[in-house]
């Protein structure tokens, strides 16, 4: 078990690779996911159709073609990004795809009249969205949020293919020099589980916190 | 009475949902102070009618002035007809009052922070201001021992009495009712009645759509009797719901009168 040991602080920097590929999607997703899915909801006609092409188009390829794609075709029109931005472009690009469709599933699930009470009392769209939408749209939000971004941290691995040296490449560099695979691969699964499942768990925490609504 | 003090002009008022005309041409004047209670079978578009008076519902032609002000086009864009912008709408709403049939009350804020929330962010009260004005309204409903509590903890009649305190407290010139009491069990339409008829009786304006003829009878000053998308008849409860020679409007009576029987 020595070279397990011994090959911790190698796997450490994987790790820190996987948390900053997933903190960076996670957040470029956040941000364009709420902000095209607000679009596609409350937005003009002209909007909604781009947005549903996007969401349709990225939710429809497979992520390794996607990363593939933008890190060797693009390329050929002279756009070159290094492998890093390369995969964060693709995962967050995917990524945004599904957090329009959450954003959209939440928003709808409110009732018509919610909207509708808060025009008559005079409230502005943003208020509108900020006082009365949001804070009960958040809770059928958070779920497959959080399942979103454990698929995140899970999908990150695929950067191991543009040579990016994440938790999973790391795992496979140590198998190379050890011819050891059980044990490590091992290893690299308990160290995926434990970040997937403290999320899971804040998610289950911050469930409750909003549980309090009543419909 | 004069027309200065006319709070809703309604013109020549036409709405159609695709192949359906809804609206059929309505005129109506609603003056300061009175109760006018529209009724009709369903279909007739009597809620519609509400509905277009806040622009929850765009109309297609004709013209609803609310205090003066054109409330589905912008000012001197009468040829163009140009709607109105989300903010202009937000100015304009804030002083037409509204009360729904399925409450729509707020469910992740407290009773109070439910009347609170247009007086804070429309009216620019401040907290202070806004909590002693939602508690007293709440008080005047009967809720004076339900200010924290969630709608989800409330019945039905006292919900749509907070549903009550929230438009009017923020002082509209017109207050429109939406088959308020048509969602509650019958013993607690009469709460949420009593409330109304004491409104009523301070002078607030309203537009009142219901299928309680008891209480339009009491209430009102003016009976309006919409069918087809179009007023039939308006006048006086007592000419109204004595007017035997319109027929439409006798089958109508007679159908309401069968069912509380």
């Amino acid at each position: 078990m020595l070279f397990a040991i011994q090959s911790l602080p190698f796997l450490w920097q994987g790790l820190l690779i996987t948390l900053e590929v997933s903190a960076l999607v996670v957040a470029f997703s956040l941000v364009g996911g709420v902000l095209l899915g607000v679009g596609i909801v409350y937005g003009p006609r002209w909007l909604y159709w781009p947005i549903r092409v996007y969401s349709d188009f990225f939710r429809g390829i497979p992520l390794l073609v996607l990363i593939f794609f933008i890190y060797y075709a693009l390329p050929l029109f002279s756009i070159n990004f290094t492998n890093f931005v390369s995969v964060v472009v693709a995962l967050a690009a995917f990524e945004t795809a599904h957090i329009i469709e959450v954003v959209r599933g939440a928003l709808q699930s409110i009732p018509r009249g919610q909207n509708e009470a808060a025009k008559t009392i005079g409230l502005r769209f943003s208020q509108r969205l900020l006082y009365v939408i949001a804070p009960q749209a958040v809770r059928r939000f958070l779920p497959p949020w959080i399942n979103a971004v454990v698929d995140t941290v899970k999908g990150s691995a695929l950067v191991s293919l543009v040579g990016i040296v994440d938790l999973m490449l790391a795992i496979q560099q140590v198998i190379g020099r050890t011819y050891r695979p059980m044990p490590l691969y091992v290893l690299g699964a308990v160290m995926y589980f434990a970040i997937n499942y403290s999320l899971s768990s804040a998610s289950r925490r911050l469930e409750a916190r909003f549980a309090y609504i009543r419909e | 009475m004069t027309s200065s003090e006319s709070v809703v002009r309604i013109r020549g008022l036409k709405k159609s949902f695709g192949a359906n005309r809804v609206l059929d041409g309505v005129d109506l004047d609603v003056h300061k102070g009175e109760v006018v209670v529209v009724i009709g079978p369903s279909g007739s578009g009597k809620t519609t009618l509400l509905r277009c008076i806040n622009l929850l519902e765009t109309y297609d032609e004709g013209s609803i002035r609310v205090d003066g002000v054109e409330v589905g086009f912008r000012d001197g864009a009468e040829r163009a007809r140009k709607h109105r912008s989300d903010r202009e709408l937000a100015r304009i709403r804030a002083d037409i009052g509204m009360v729904f049939q399925l409450f729509n009350l707020f469910p992740h804020l407290t009773a109070r922070e439910n009347v609170m929330l247009g007086l804070q962010k429309v009216r620019g009260r401040s907290a202070a201001d806004a909590k002693q004005i939602a508690e007293q309204w709440l008080s005047r409903v009967g809720l004076g021992d339900k200010f924290d509590s969630l709608p989800g903890q409330l019945s039905g009649g006292q919900q749509q009495r907070v549903g009550i305190a929230r438009a009017v407290a923020m002082d509209p010139k017109v207050l429109l009712l939406d088959e308020i009491t048509s969602a509650l069990d019958p013993e607690l339409v009469g709460e949420v009645l009593t409330v109304v008829q004491e409104l009523a009786k301070d002078g607030m304006t309203m537009i009142v759509v219901t299928h309680e003829m008891t209480f339009a009878r009491d209430v009102s000053t003016r009976i309006v009797f919409m069918d087809g998308g179009q007023i039939q008849i308006q006048g006086t409860p007592r000419e109204v719901l004595t007017a035997t020679s319109h027929d439409r409007l006798k089958a109508f009576l007679a159908r309401i009168e069968m069912k509380h029987h």
